[in-house]
């Protein structure tokens, strides 16, 4: 709660509009007590008095009656029909929009066409005529207002409740034995109430404008009481001559709505989680890197790609995730990588840092060197880093249907990407080679398959559009990350054999992340295995497997079941990898290890070793030469 | 088997979804997500079901637990038919265990309200009863108790698995439906969860039904092993023939096509293959499209399942 107090003042504009409202409040609760006058007692020789002349702060009326009494009981009565208006719209467009959402079919079909009947009027017609037929009156025009602004409820929360009734604790609840009512209580409506408090913060300063507008038109409150829009109503023949009796009421009315919206926006922003967690922040293109960050020496050999010592930190408030703590690997063209670890393990971040893809904020790249061909990519301006993008350096995602766009076709897309790299490319030219590409990854009928959208295809087809996507401007590397995740093991066994013809047929060099060592197995020279934002052991993928040297690496291999062993128990890892925002000092595995001892705990454990493999162990399993 | 009692028994169990159709008119099509399936499942057994997305598993399992009402067919368990679809009276006797195990948890409850529900609404515990029940629960899982009073989001997936477990077990249930669930987890979490279920069978006389797209993982935990394939069963068998010496050309191409450390990469079949079209289903062996061993017969009739050797049942005209 005081953290959100906190959010909500942060925003300066809904802090104003919280003191202006909480002074609008405070007077309108004291009026009773106040020493004001009647405000119904009329006095013909003041009429029109001028404010600020003796006994009438604000003036009087045509009526002489006192304008500042009149105003703050109007305000009283404006705030309490406002109030009361969002609260029954709320109340029963809610109870609407759960039912439809929960029950869904039928009875949402039903619920939602007669919501669409009530807003197919203009809402002032509609006002109008619900007054016509209950009668004139302040209590009638709450009716009419809070009955014109059920829909905007109704729709709204039968959308998130239909999202949530098909979440799997609904269903749980199900099979614990609740009922349809309690469901509804007790699970659905306490994850939809935020959402109608922050439905009612936006609403409540437009009812309140609403009814004003109702009395203004003489169907709200009758004489002799009066409300905001009734005064101005009254005062509106004159303006002309005695404008006091109409702006002071004006004010009041523009005083209130503006504060609610005001603190209302606030309220949302503060409480929507997407809003809270920085999301609809936009990211900077390129991931911020710090000034003062170590820049390893070039590798005299230069390496098609050369990861040197990278660091990558997040940054939130005053916690600092160390998500990837110097990493250094490298590739040579034709040669596929394997990258491997568990989630959390950093191996995505390192793969996004390469081209300055991290999020930022909260992202910042602390430290190393990502040298392309010898060039530093991260000191490279903003414009040459978007050229290596795709053009040198691609991607493929672990949800093509994420990473493609829903609303145009996979041909479309294919020959975008094509063009953004090369506006020479004519648009035919652009989809003659986008029809190749098709081609090249294995897809049936590519002609037709140009026209489709992405939801037209199956998940493996997606993907080897992804990977087309990603060939398109005929890179020297590509970044796969766990590519083959969200698929089928038979697709998944077409996708790795593609992209293992595609290296072979053109050279290309292959990063390739995963946590299954089945896959790395199967597709890369070289394996280097992460755990906790380190590399704990590098290797060729053979030798690694067959002998592990880091513990980590040996009983994460255990782990894995393998196909043919038939009944088992299975080996097991206790406890859990360490946070990134508070890592031990010395090995990030000692915690988990059955091998662990006093030095493991203390100082930097170095990654070393011969050659060809290395580790970060200072009791490895294995000798390395 | 035969001497064993039965836990659940299913016959011509099948769905059809309706497609199309506005608010006065009749659903143009369905869609039929399973075929009538019928098995058995002895007390105390561990029946893998594995298939393909889209193969039908979750329809399938939602069937079983009343979730769903089938299209036709019967369910009994432990003795007793469940016709209608009433998960109150599904809950006392079969569990659920979801895939995600964070989502399958009501984020605005505590671990200790959600633990209540099944016992309070299925079995009419007072608090005291409840409390000495959840302690218990929770010991058997490896939960420390003062978790109760947090939220879901508090946990990780490993823990959120075991509550979700917990909760299953609270109902008491005769079986426990386990829908992927260690697919969301990191190998090194896998197994802890796994061998706990392992103990967890024994020490309650559960039976499970363990669904999964993972075969190394089922045939690790089960008895035997029910092979799906766009929503009919093309194979079922002892877990350690089923992959080993498949005999529905489909089960040795799954088997074939995980990734296996030390195997080397090859296709497995042309890149043309792709899931019948389920709006319109082709006649015959729904996998005809992509069977290398095809004749025109699978083409024209649907194969019934047969016995082929001991406990061992395929759904094919010509068996490897």
């Amino acid at each position: 709660m005081t953290a959100f107090l906190k959010l909500l003042f942060r925003n300066r504009l809904a802090a104003m509009g919280a003191v202006v409202l909480g002074i609008i409040l405070l007077l309108a609760l004291l009026t009773p007590v106040l020493p004001l006058k009647d405000p119904n007692i009329t006095n013909t020789g003041d009429r029109f008095a001028r404010p600020f002349t003796e006994g009438y702060l604000l003036g009087a009326d045509h009526l002489g009656r006192d304008q500042l009494s009149r105003l703050l009981y109007g305000t009283r009565t404006s705030l309490a029909v406002g109030a009361v208006a969002a609260f029954l719209a709320a109340f029963f467009g809610s109870a609407i929009g759960i039912i439809a959402g929960y029950f869904g079919k039928r009875t949402d079909n039903i619920l939602m066409r007669l919501i669409d009947m009530l807003m197919a009027f203009p809402y002032i017609l509609l006002a109008l005529a619900i007054v016509a037929a209950l009668g004139t009156g302040l209590i009638n025009a709450l009716i009419a207002v809070a009955a014109v602004n059920i829909p905007f409820f109704a729709r709204n929360i039968r959308g998130i409740t239909v999202v949530l009734a098909h979440r799997e604790f609904v269903d749980a609840a199900r099979l614990a034995g609740k009922g349809h009512i309690r469901i509804i209580l007790t699970e659905v409506l306490p994850n939809v109430l935020p959402v109608i408090v922050i439905a009612m913060s936006t609403t409540v300063g437009w009812m309140i404008l609403e009814t004003a507008g109702l009395s203004f038109l003489g169907l709200g409150s009758q004489p002799p009481d009066s409300d905001l829009g009734s005064m101005l109503g009254q005062a509106k023949n004159h303006f002309t001559t005695h404008p006091h009796t109409s702006i002071i009421p004006g004010v009041m009315i523009f005083l209130i709505v503006m504060s609610v919206n005001l603190l209302g926006d606030g309220v949302r922003d503060a409480l929507d989680p997407r809003l809270r967690s920085g999301a609809l922040s936009r990211p900077l293109p390129v991931t911020n890197v710090a000034k003062n960050r170590t820049l390893p020496a070039a590798n005299p050999e230069a390496p098609l790609l050369d990861i040197q010592e990278l660091e990558t930190q997040f940054h939130v408030g005053d916690r600092v995730y160390e998500a990837v703590g110097k990493v250094s690997l490298s590739v040579k063209p034709g040669e596929c990588l394997g990258i491997i670890g568990e989630s959390g393990s950093g191996k995505s971040v390192t793969a996004l840092s390469v081209t300055g893809l991290v999020a930022s904020p909260p992202g910042v790249i602390t430290g190393g060197a990502v040298r392309l061909e010898g060039k530093d990519l991260l000191s490279a301006n903003y414009e040459t880093l978007r050229r290596t993008r795709g053009n040198r350096i691609a991607y493929i995602f672990q949800d093509p249907l994420s990473t493609l766009h829903p609303l145009y076709t996979v041909g479309d897309q294919l020959a975008e990407a094509i063009r953004v790299h090369d506006s020479r490319v004519s648009k035919s030219a652009a989809r003659a080679r986008a029809l190749e590409l098709m081609k090249q990854v294995r897809i049936p009928n590519p002609e037709s398959r140009l026209g489709n959208y992405p939801h037209e295809m199956s998940g493996g087809m997606r993907q080897r559009v992804g990977i087309a996507m990603s060939l398109a401007n005929e890179p020297d590397i590509i970044i796969a990350d766990e590519p083959t995740t969200a698929l089928d093991v038979t697709v998944q066994a077409q996708i790795l054999s593609l992209l293992n013809d595609l290296r072979r047929e053109r050279g290309l060099a292959i990063i390739f992340i995963t946590h299954d060592f089945g896959v790395v197995a199967q597709l890369c020279d070289r394996v280097a295995v992460m755990y906790a934002g380190r590399i704990v052991e590098e290797g060729p993928t053979q030798s690694v497997l067959d002998a592990p040297a880091h513990p980590y690496t040996k009983r994460l291999i255990a782990c894995v079941p393998e196909l043919g062993g038939g009944r088992r128990e299975l080996a097991a890892i206790p406890g859990l990898p360490p946070v990134v925002n508070d890592l031990p000092p010395g090995c990030h595995f000692a915690a988990r290890c059955d091998k662990c001892q006093p030095e493991c705990k203390v100082g930097y454990i170095p990654l070393e070793g011969g050659d060809k493999r290395t580790v970060r162990c200072i009791h490895p399993e294995e000798v390395l030469a | 088997m035969t001497t064993q009692k039965l836990a659940l028994k299913v016959s011509d169990l099948s769905k059809t979804f309706p497609i199309g159709g506005g608010l006065f008119s009749k659903p143009k099509a369905g869609v039929r997500a399973v075929r009538p399936v019928s098995f058995e499942v002895p007390e105390g057994e561990t029946l893998g079901i594995v298939g393909e997305s889209g193969c039908g598993k979750s329809t399938f399992a939602r069937m079983l637990v009343g979730l769903l009402e089938p299209t036709t067919g019967h369910i009994e368990i432990a003795g007793k038919a469940l016709d209608n679809a009433d998960p109150a009276a599904f809950g006392r006797l079969i569990q659920y265990m979801f895939q995600d195990p964070i989502s399958s948890l009501n984020p605005r409850k505590t671990i200790r309200q959600i633990m209540e529900a099944p016992l309070k609404l299925l079995h009419g515990m007072d608090k005291p009863q409840r409390d000495a029940r959840i302690s218990e629960i929770f010991a058997s899982v490896n939960l420390r108790e003062e978790f109760l009073e947090r939220y879901p989001h508090e946990f990780s997936g490993g823990q959120a698995q075991r509550i979700g477990i917990a909760r299953a077990l609270a109902a008491s249930p005769e079986i426990i439906i386990l829908d992927e669930p260690v697919s969301a987890l990191d190998v090194s979490v896998q197994a802890q969860v796994l061998n706990l279920m392992a103990r967890l069978k024994a020490e309650f006389g559960l039976t499970y039904l363990f669904i999964s797209h993972d075969l190394a993982v089922v045939e690790a935990v089960s008895d035997r092993i029910m092979v799906l394939y766009f929503g009919s069963v093309v194979e079922i068998g002892r877990a350690e023939n089923v992959f080993s010496a498949p005999k529905h050309p489909y089960t040795k191409l799954l088997a074939g096509s995980a990734p296996v450390v030390g195997r080397p990469l090859t296709a497995p079949e042309s890149a043309a293959a792709e899931l019948p079209d389920p709006l319109n289903p082709p006649p015959g062996c729904p996998f005809a499209g992509r069977c290398p061993r095809v004749t025109d017969k699978c083409r024209a009739e649907e194969p019934p399942l047969e016995a082929m050797g001991e406990d061992h049942f395929a759904a094919c005209f010509h068996p490897l």
